[in-house]
């Protein structure tokens, strides 16, 4: 009986101290910024996050890997010191998700573009460097692609040489990242999406109007089922747009095995690309930047990824990044206004700041100019 | 007669095949365990290959000159002005001193390049405590940037052609001549073990990693060796047999064997968002590997106990003791060396648990080494997974010491669990 006893009042204290730490905890503010998001902007902010750490006296900033999505639902789940303050992304903040904020009492944002990121396309230097097209990879990757008739087959296409004569024959084999990374949603974007344009019937489909009545037609030309449309209707509510039936074409990529899933970690892509001399991998520049001594970009519609090519926006598979900041949490978090001062200084994300350094492509002066400014006066976000 | 010998003969004819059989069977177990030696070994070869050279880092001796109308030009000696000063102008200025040759822009941004950005924290480090130093010419030792160290430890290749480099030519020049004056050196790498995670790879250590699993793992254990060991007790001595005590025995079985992620995803549920308890603290990381590890315990102390022989229960009752003193005085004592071995090893699979820390936040960028329990901080495993994932090359190295370190935090707790069942396992 003692013993039932002792567990009983074990189990309660076990309880009550959990309940008291907490609340000891929620009552008392947070001296450090909390910062979410995006993988891709992960690696500047935490070099940003150390400056910013070591050269005040300010505590060191937390920054949690979390993708843009997850980072920003967590960043809109509401204010107070239990939510974080600044959410990092790989694309820029939804409509959706604004409402989402405003629901739970996140009114005003600051929004902070950074600069860009290019996605390369590289193979290991053992090889020769790759001219593709954006059609070349659409047509290499895509899950189905017109066949003679314009019609959509499963793609039919072996080797480079299948899709473009002048490509060299070896077996198609791209590693890339799996389908929650914000770099393959670039990569479908993009890539995908840019190559699947340069084909007629589908450049159509996508600029037709929600509902149109055409795009049925355009379906039965293309050979998609009437199945793609009712399920989209079931799902959203609404008829959809032509880009709609276009996405679902452009961004499936082929699972047959001549698209590897590799993970997230793009070292690991790296060393895989080196091994296998005949693979082609797809990646953030600053992977390729670190590594050029073993793989090569591939030179895409004729440009190769370069600092340069990206920075003027000559490179096509390139996207800008950016960060999200809480007002409301400004003056109650120690340090954001700090935070966000040296964010924006040119000795970071200049053209020869440390961010440079890091593989991060600068905006043009003026546009640093004009989000610096709205960093500086906490101009909150106008989605229009 | 010529049945017994037909019998004989049927024996000595099948002897060979079932020798062979027998050899055979042997052979098969041998081979396990040799093929099971050979992986364990080239994981290690190649953790250590890859590993070693982290524990050393390049060190170059600067001579900086503490220029007063740069660091504090009204004189003041003002702590505020003093930890806000440009110490990496002065580390600049002390290099195109050293190579008073280089003139265009481009080539000092390389020669800055040279020395980690570490330097200057460590000059501010110095000045701070010591404001006298402020007019003198002082020589340090700073450790240099990791793209030199990977190109001293031979992991970048110097007859590459240049382009192809992040260290460039007259980068190598640079530092051949500083080698020939003796001004750089290879130390052992304190730093590693002495600091919280960085960007530069030269300054990242694993020691806020390693406090934030000691707060995870003390938090643990304080709380799943009296619940794992107060349940055991109970379900094993006390408990009557029924469908309810069944019941609860399967769903301890079970959940020794449920994926570690579940744990987190209950983690976020229960103490993050229903709690309330801060994101990324050691704290929750403790409660939910208790949630975890408590299964082990409870299973391996019921274990423990049941192993006691009957004898000693029903001599202590024999001589008049009260169950609960049977318990306390005779049973858990010869019991408490299984059940040790058991909080060991259960607290060694939560030193090496990263999934369900992911869900409550423990996978981040820390670089202050945490303070106690409720810091933000993050835990061993996690900082091999970040380390791994960086682009810099002078982090594949570290991840693999990194491991190093882990596997031998591991190998201590097992040889301990091992040790405690040796020293007391037979007692009677």
């Amino acid at each position: 009986m003692s013993t039932r006893q002792f567990l009983a009042s074990a189990g309660l204290a076990g309880v009550l101290s959990a309940a008291v730490f907490s609340g000891a905890y929620a009552a008392s503010a947070r001296d450090h910024i909390t910062i979410v998001g995006s993988s891709t902007v992960y690696p500047f902010a935490t070099v940003v996050v150390e400056q910013f750490g070591k050269t005040t006296s300010f505590k060191t900033p937390k920054v949690e890997s979390t993708g843009s999505g997850g980072g920003l639902k967590l960043f809109c789940s509401g204010v107070g010191v239990q939510h974080p303050d600044v959410t990092n992304a790989s694309r820029r903040i939804k409509s959706s998700e604004v409402n989402k904020c405003k629901k739970n009492g996140v009114k005003d944002i600051i929004e902070v573009k950074i600069g860009y990121d290019g996605i390369a396309i590289a193979n290991s230097k053992k090889a020769g460097q790759f001219k593709l097209s954006r059609k070349d990879i659409f047509l290499a990757l895509a899950h189905k692609i017109p066949g003679p008739d314009g019609k959509l087959v499963s793609n039919p296409n072996k080797t480079w040489k299948d899709v473009n004569a002048s490509l060299p024959n070896t077996k198609i084999e791209v590693l890339g990242p799996p389908p929650t990374s914000g770099t393959r949603d670039a990569f479908n974007e993009l890539a995908m999406g840019g190559g699947a344009k340069k084909i007629d019937d589908l450049k159509k489909l996508r600029k037709m109007k929600r509902g149109a009545p055409e795009i049925k037609d355009m379906m039965k030309k293309l050979g998609i089922p009437m199945s793609v449309w009712t399920a989209y209707e079931k799902k959203k509510g609404k008829a959809p747009k032509g880009k709609d039936i276009f996405k679902q074409v452009a961004y499936a990529i082929r699972e047959d095995g001549a698209f590897i899933e590799a993970g997230e970690n793009d070292n690991l892509i790296v060393q895989k690309l080196e091994a296998n001399s005949n693979a082609l991998g797809v990646f953030g520049f600053s992977f390729l930047d670190q590594n050029l001594d073993k793989v090569q970009g591939s030179l895409v519609d004729g440009v190769a990824p370069s600092f340069e090519t990206i920075a003027d926006n000559s490179y096509p598979i390139s996207r800008p990044l950016y960060f999200y900041v809480k007002k409301a949490h400004v003056g109650v978090i120690p340090g954001i206004r700090e935070f966000l001062s040296e964010f924006t200084s040119d000795k970071a994300w200049g053209d020869e700041g440390y961010l440079s350094e890091r593989g991060l492509i600068p905006m043009p002066t003026a546009e640093r100019a004009k989000f610096a400014a709205d960093a500086k006066n906490l101009t909150p976000l106008n989605m229009k | 007669m010529s049945k017994k010998s037909r019998t004989i003969d049927i024996v000595r004819a099948g002897m060979k095949k079932r020798k062979a059989a027998e050899t055979r069977f042997r052979l098969y177990g041998l081979a396990a365990i040799a093929l099971g030696l050979i992986f364990l070994s080239l994981l290690f070869v190649s953790i250590v290959a890859n590993g070693y050279t982290a524990f050393a880092q390049s060190y170059v001796e600067i001579e900086v000159y503490i220029d007063p109308d740069r660091i504090d030009p009204e004189g003041k000696r003002e702590d505020s002005v003093l930890s806000r000063a440009d110490y990496g102008g002065l580390v600049k200025a002390t290099l195109r001193e050293m190579f008073p040759e280089v003139r265009s822009r481009r080539d000092k941004r390389q020669l800055y390049r040279l020395v980690s950005t570490g330097a200057s924290y460590e000059i501010r480090e110095m000045v701070l405590e010591d404001p006298e130093l402020i007019g003198q010419k002082i020589s340090v030792w700073v450790p240099v940037d990791d793209e030199i160290d990977m190109l001293l430890k031979g992991h970048i290749d110097r007859n590459s052609p240049e382009a192809d480099r992040r260290v460039k030519d007259k980068q190598i020049a640079w530092v051949d001549k500083l080698i020939s004056e003796e001004k750089i050196e290879k130390r052992f790498n304190t730093i590693f073990f002495t600091a919280g995670d960085s960007r530069d790879p030269e300054l990242a250590g694993i020691w806020g990693a390693a406090a934030g699993s000691f707060f995870t793992l003390i938090v643990t254990l304080i709380l799943s060796f009296p619940i794992g060991v107060a349940a055991a007790v109970y379900l094993e001595e006390f408990a009557p047999q029924n469908r309810f005590t069944d019941f609860i025995e399967v769903n301890i079985n079970n959940l020794a064997a449920v994926p570690s992620i579940v744990f987190g995803l209950l983690g976020l549920a229960v103490f993050i968002n229903f709690f309330g308890m801060p994101r990324s603290a050691p704290i929750v990381g403790g409660l939910v590997l208790t949630l975890m590890t408590l299964p082990t315990i409870i299973i391996a102390s019921r274990a423990a106990l049941k192993s006691v022989p009957p004898s000693i229960r029903e001599a202590a009752l024999g001589i008049g003791a009260s169950p609960m003193q049977t318990m306390v005085y005779h049973v858990l004592p010869l019991a408490m060396p299984g059940m040790l071995t058991g909080t060991i090893i259960g607290m060694a699979q939560a030193l090496g648990e990263s999934a369900p820390l992911l869900m409550i936040g423990m996978v981040a960028f820390i670089v202050d080494i945490p303070q106690g329990a409720f810091d933000p901080s993050t835990v061993l495993p996690v900082q091999i997974y970040l380390w791994a994932d960086s682009p810099e090359r002078a982090f594949v190295e570290r991840t693999s010491a990194a491991i190093m370190v882990l596997l031998a935090f591991l190998i201590t707790m097992n040889a301990l669990a091992v040790m405690l069942r040796k020293r007391f396992e037979r007692r009677w």
